[in-house]
């Protein structure tokens, strides 16, 4: 239970300290106009994103599910958000184009939802309709063109700062309530009951599809908000970027945090720390120079290394070996 | 003897359906615009979409066996950029075609070995081979590289005449001998039998004595033969290599099967049901283009819409499959 946690966090310290070593400024913390600033802020504030979605992720994969289809439903909240908010510089017009987006994505979770449990569609399978036709959607939305918005409240979303950035605080808030409903009430082992075995749960009473449905629902209001956060950083939504590949650095994420994609079991904590493990490795190939995106060498490597040693075809072949040594 | 004749029909429903929805699609386009049912539109289909076909057949073997390939549209992203790079480092274009094969064969080689041997799941090994090969595509170069080579140049803008003034690239003629090549082992080879084998229940196949670990590796080999082939026919099509070729175009081949009637699970499909999706793509493509006013974004939604249709329909002949007991829960 406990080294579930011990190697990404390992490698979470590894690759901070190679940050150290490469810009020895890089813990540097300075306070300006009462904001923080610095590398680890960079880091928390453009990893905010990709933790809300992997949040969300994780409860699917618990499920034994997964969810392709965030990054589509991202853009389609910032489509829709940046759409109504127009020219309007009020802090109403970018609430009421926020709640919008946020209920339309939570009936694409709906869709996502009733389409895994209600036809009992294969969830890759599944997502992938949304995955491909929503971005589509966002595109009809946005009319194809990229919308920029100049609404102060709207920016706070993704770029404002109460001391810490704004987004990584809506994060983390997220990554609390959602500790505090699984692992305070039963609704966490529900869930890992669900991913285990849905017959056995279902004739346990265990009400397996409206779970399933529910984090579905949940994943895809995580994404929309994530999708909010993109698009409110730089005052825009862009329909085909706005969240392109966010869905594989969240599973990346969960399963670097040691959620096992056999559903059944989740760790929360270990999210957070695979989220920040990706963003840190995107910040260091940064700031070590090589071309932003060579990281995605690096990840594939993360994840095979990663996949590996949860398998236990691969732990039996290296215990093996251990003892044979030994 | 009568379980077969009843059971025949719903095998070919799927793709009789497919081959009804391009006949419908093509029908529409054929009533309302002039000059769309011309022998020069369905041979633009083939031209356009040559590198599809090849990856859908790809896709198709992968599929059969239960597996899916999500790294195909990157690996054609890295043929082409292998492709443009040793033409401009002045390597002979023979010597180009074989790296380029042996890259996508090798890539498809380690990820079905990963898969099998240590039995994590496809669909994250070949998410893994997608991150790979695009980051190798930015490795080698960042920005565009394009084709100048006089051969492949040639190669590329060469036509064959056919009867009735219609005229198709090289690059069908390869995508129709791949075809034909994928029909002749799927059906004539005993590594296709035993590939519809493990796709229709893996552990039963293994009791039959079947070469399942040749079969689940194999497959990953012919669809990374496939990805490489389709790069090279894709840099036929663009004369450029760029690492954001072909972003997405993994969804296009999985539609492709999928309309084509390939079952998800596995087990069931057929090569010219592929063939057919990916024409019924192509087909939406021209029928979009055609009526001018509709943005481009709209196939993308039609897509998405076909694909939930026949994944439900799907679901339909897998529980009558359950109820026959053909299939062990």
């Amino acid at each position: 239970m406990k080294n579930r946690l011990l190697w990404p966090g390992i490698a979470l310290v590894a690759l901070l300290l190679l940050n150290l070593v490469v810009t020895p400024s890089f813990f540097a913390l300075r306070i300006q106009d009462g904001h923080l600033y610095g590398g680890l802020v960079d880091v928390l504030k453009n990893g905010a994103p990709t933790l809300l979605i992997a949040i969300g992720m994780t409860l699917v994969i618990a499920t034994r599910g997964i969810d392709l289809s965030v990054g589509a439903v991202a853009a389609i909240a910032a489509a829709v958000t940046c759409v109504h908010i127009g020219t309007s510089p009020d802090i109403g017009t970018a609430l009421v184009g926020m709640a919008i987006a946020l209920v339309l994505c939570a009936a694409l979770g709906l869709w996502n939802g009733f389409l895994v449990a209600g036809l009992g569609i294969q969830p890759i399978i599944a997502t992938l309709v949304l995955m491909t036709a929503g971005r589509g959607i966002a595109m009809l939305v946005t009319e194809g063109q990229i919308i920029t918005v100049n609404n102060d409240a709207y920016r706070q979303v993704g770029a404002g700062f109460v001391v810490l950035p704004i987004s990584i605080l809506i994060s983390l808030a997220v990554l609390g309530l959602v500790a505090l409903a699984t692992r305070k009430t039963a609704l966490g082992m529900l869930i890992e009951a669900v991913g285990v075995n849905p017959e056995a749960s279902r004739l346990a009473g265990v009400r397996a599809r409206t779970i399933i449905w529910t984090v579905y629902v949940f994943a895809a209001v995580c994404a929309g908000i994530a999708g909010l956060m993109i698009s409110s950083n730089v005052s825009a939504a862009d329909a085909n970027s706005n969240g392109l590949w966010i869905e594989m650095d969240a599973i990346l994420a969960v399963v670097i945090g040691g959620t096992s994609l056999a559903g059944g079991r989740y760790s929360l904590a270990g999210t957070l720390l695979g989220a920040m493990i990706i963003q840190t490795l995107t910040t260091t190939v940064y700031t070590i120079g090589v071309a932003t995106e060579v990281t995605l060498v690096f990840k594939a490597v993360v994840v095979i290394t990663v996949c590996l040693i949860q398998s236990p075809k691969a732990r039996a072949a290296l215990s093996f070996r251990k003892v044979a040594v030994s | 003897m009568t379980a077969l004749t009843t059971r025949l029909p719903s095998r070919f429903l799927p793709v009789l359906a497919t081959v009804v929805l391009f006949a419908l699609t093509f029908g529409v386009g054929s009533v309302r615009y002039e000059g769309f049912a011309s022998g020069q539109v369905i041979a633009n289909l083939f031209i356009d979409n040559a590198f599809l076909i090849v990856l859908a057949v790809g896709m198709t073997f992968v599929i059969l066996s239960g597996g899916i390939d999500l790294s195909v549209g990157s690996v054609v992203a890295l043929s082409t950029m292998v492709t443009a790079a040793g033409l401009r480092a002045g390597w002979p274009v023979p010597l180009v075609i074989i790296a380029v094969l042996v890259i996508g064969s090798t890539l498809g080689l380690l990820m079905g070995l990963v898969i099998h041997k240590f039995d994590i799941q496809p669909f994250i090994v070949t998410l893994a081979g997608m991150f790979l090969a695009r980051g190798l595509c930015f490795l080698i170069s960042v920005e565009s590289v394009s084709i100048k080579d006089t051969t492949f140049r040639s190669v590329a803008t060469a036509v064959i005449e056919l009867p009735g003034g219609v005229t198709i690239t090289y690059n069908v003629v390869i995508a129709v001998l791949v075809v034909l090549a994928a029909l002749y082992v799927l059906h004539r080879t005993r590594f296709g039998r035993a590939t519809y084998a493990v796709g229709g229940n893996e552990q039963s196949a293994l009791l039959m004595g079947l070469p399942t670990a040749r079969v689940k590796v194999g497959v990953y080999v012919i669809s990374g033969f496939c990805s490489a082939l389709a790069g090279l026919l894709f840099s036929l099509y663009m004369l450029s290599g760029y690492g954001l070729h072909a972003v997405g175009m993994e969804l296009d081949a999985i539609a492709a099967v999928v309309i084509g009637g390939t079952l998800l699970a596995g087990g069931v499909g057929y090569v010219l049901g592929s063939l057919t999706g990916v024409l019924v793509l192509g087909t939406i493509q021209t029928l979009i283009s055609f009526q001018g006013t509709l943005s481009s974004w709209w196939t993308k939604i039609v897509i998405g819409a076909l694909l939930l249709v026949f994944i439900a329909v799907q679901r339909g002949m897998i529980r009558g499959r359950r109820r026959q007991g053909a299939v062990a829960a």
